[in-house]
């Protein structure tokens, strides 16, 4: 077994999710959907969902000090929304789980193996 | 082929390279399953072919030539892995590449329901025929971009080395080598298995194997720069590449579609070109210099996949080879059989270059103008940059006689060739107009 990052990809800036929304609600039922499915098989190890990367913070240590930046490293308009880490048999295998997340989604799904030993 | 027994005469360079063009894929192959590493087996079959490049001369040639460097490449990449005890930790971190078939009964999926006395029989040579499909599978892996799908194919099923991919496709070599390099790392880093993608899986899986020999055979029938026309070696190495394939999976009539497409289409080679190395275009070409043996055997290949009623793009297309093939002069062409093939091709794969190319021979059948109209079928935005929309538009924009509207698109078409032969046929037409 090996793992991989799955990770989601928005291309538009997303800022707070409209809960109330009927759409935001259809997704999320996909995604919750897709979620069971996963623990099920047994692939499931992490995932969740982030907040717009407007939170985030860029910290860099360097001679002892720390500098801390506000926002997200990459200034580019694509954003990591979530992510999944799994544990597949092998990469034919994550690639099946990881089409299957990119339609749970709606959107873009990049697989990336974990470093091994 | 011609096995040598041994101490039988000596064998020349030309015999050597022979085994090594026809052994080399199915060695490498067995040894990946072997080794579960895609470098240690190239290491290891180059090195035993190196020890019969050595022996072969003086002992003769064995009689399975293709066990020998197997067995020989297996014991010595053994033998290296023992001695190098550093080495023995990427061995058990690369193994991942085979272990699925290492554990299972390697043969279980490929021929359930086979009567298990043949089976023991012919066990050795079903499962090296295996291990060349899962390369095939592994070095057209959908994860991997076509360039290096067609790169890591060439390289491991052809044994073509970087150098000579590197000058088929007119690229610098260290672009090849390091898109070979890259290929590899990934499939390793990303666990791919080696084995033959399951039922479910394999339309989808044996298509991008079908468009990687596809695109070899492409690259080696028209450059798309360098000084000649076509490049003899990627043709022929597809078409042996489509005969391995077709030997392999005989009842994907796709694969039998796609080696027929790539005969009778090779057929025309010598008549493509005239003495000076310029494009001989089908309707001029002297059709006694066409390939007959390579025509017969397209024929037979057409008819025995068009039998099974599964049609698919590869087998039109072939069946359009095979009815240009069937005229004896260009006047004596069923265009009408054509456009009826180009509509079935639509309905199955419709793209702005089929719909093209079904203008084309609409503009044979009923001549210039209806060829415009069909022309005007097409989202011209698909094809904006394409040169061979611009000529097939020049042409029949002269044909009608729209002389100013041809000599412009005759100009679109000669800024978007970088082939000089392509070139040279376009300016020899254009003054045609002026004139």
């Amino acid at each position: 077994m090996a793992q991989y990052l799955m990770s989601v990809w928005h291309d538009e800036v997303y800022e707070d999710n409209d809960f109330d929304d009927p759409e935001t609600q259809r997704l999320f039922a996909q995604v919750d959907a897709y979620n069971k499915a996963i623990e099920t098989a047994g692939v499931w190890v992490f995932g969740g969902g982030l907040q717009p990367n407007t939170t985030a913070t860029v910290l860099r240590a360097a001679d002892g000090q720390v500098s801390m930046t506000d926002g997200p490293y990459a200034e580019s308009k694509e954003q990591m929304g979530g992510f999944w880490v799994i544990d597949a048999p092998d990469l034919d295998a994550a690639l099946d789980w990881a089409a299957k997340a990119s339609a749970a989604c709606e959107g873009p799904v990049e697989l990336r193996p974990f470093q091994t030993g | 082929m011609t096995a040598g027994a041994p101490g039988g005469a000596a064998i020349g360079a030309d015999e050597l390279a022979r085994v090594f063009t026809c052994e080399i894929g199915r060695c490498t192959a067995t040894l990946i399953r072997i080794l579960g590493d895609i470098d240690l087996a190239q290491d290891a079959v180059a090195e035993a072919f190196a020890v019969a490049a050595e022996r072969w001369p003086v002992t003769g040639m064995p009689a399975n030539p293709g066990a020998w460097i197997t067995t020989t490449a297996r014991n010595r990449a053994f033998d290296r892995l023992r001695r190098e005890s550093t080495r023995t930790n990427r061995y058990v971190a690369a193994y991942r590449l085979a272990d699925t078939e290492m554990t299972d009964d390697p043969r279980s999926d490929a021929d359930a329901g086979r009567d298990p006395e043949a089976r023991e029989l012919d066990q050795l040579a079903d499962v090296i025929a295996d291990d060349q499909l899962r390369l095939m599978f592994l070095c057209c892996h959908p994860a991997l971009s076509p360039d290096a799908q067609v790169a890591l194919t060439l390289r491991l099923l052809g044994g073509l080395d970087t150098t000579q991919i590197a000058h088929a496709f007119v690229v610098p070599e260290p672009t090849i080598a390091q898109r070979i390099v890259r290929a590899k790392r990934k499939l390793r880093d990303n666990h791919a298995s080696y084995r033959i993608p399951p039922a479910a899986e394999l339309p989808d899986r044996l298509g991008v194997v079908l468009a990687a020999i596809s695109l070899i055979f492409t690259e080696g029938h028209t450059a798309t720069s360098g000084p000649r026309l076509s490049r003899v070696d990627l043709s022929t190495e597809a078409i042996r590449l489509g005969r391995v394939l077709v030997e392999l999976m005989p009842d994907e009539p796709e694969a039998v579609g796609l080696l027929a497409l790539m005969l009778l289409t090779d057929a025309r080679r010598d008549a493509r070109t005239a003495p000076d190395g310029s494009m001989v275009r089908l309707s001029e070409q002297d059709r006694t210099a066409w390939n007959r043996e390579q025509i017969v055997e397209g024929h037979d290949l057409v008819r025995a996949c068009l039998r099974r009623n599964r049609p698919g793009p590869f087998q039109i297309q072939a069946a359009i080879a095979a009815v240009h093939a069937d005229a004896i002069t260009a006047e004596q062409t069923d265009w009408h059989q054509i456009v009826v093939l180009y509509d079935q091709l639509t309905a199955l794969q419709p793209s702005a270059v089929v719909g093209l190319n079904r203008a084309v021979a609409v503009g044979e059948q009923l001549g210039p103008d209806a060829g415009l109209q069909a022309l005007a079928t097409i989202d011209v935005d698909d094809l904006a940059t394409y040169q061979p929309y611009h000529a097939v538009h020049a042409d029949l924009l002269a044909r009608a006689g729209r002389r100013s509207d041809a000599v412009a698109a005759y100009d679109r078409a000669i800024a978007l060739t970088s082939n000089p032969s392509e070139r040279a046929f376009l300016v020899a037409r254009r003054p045609e107009q002026l004139a």
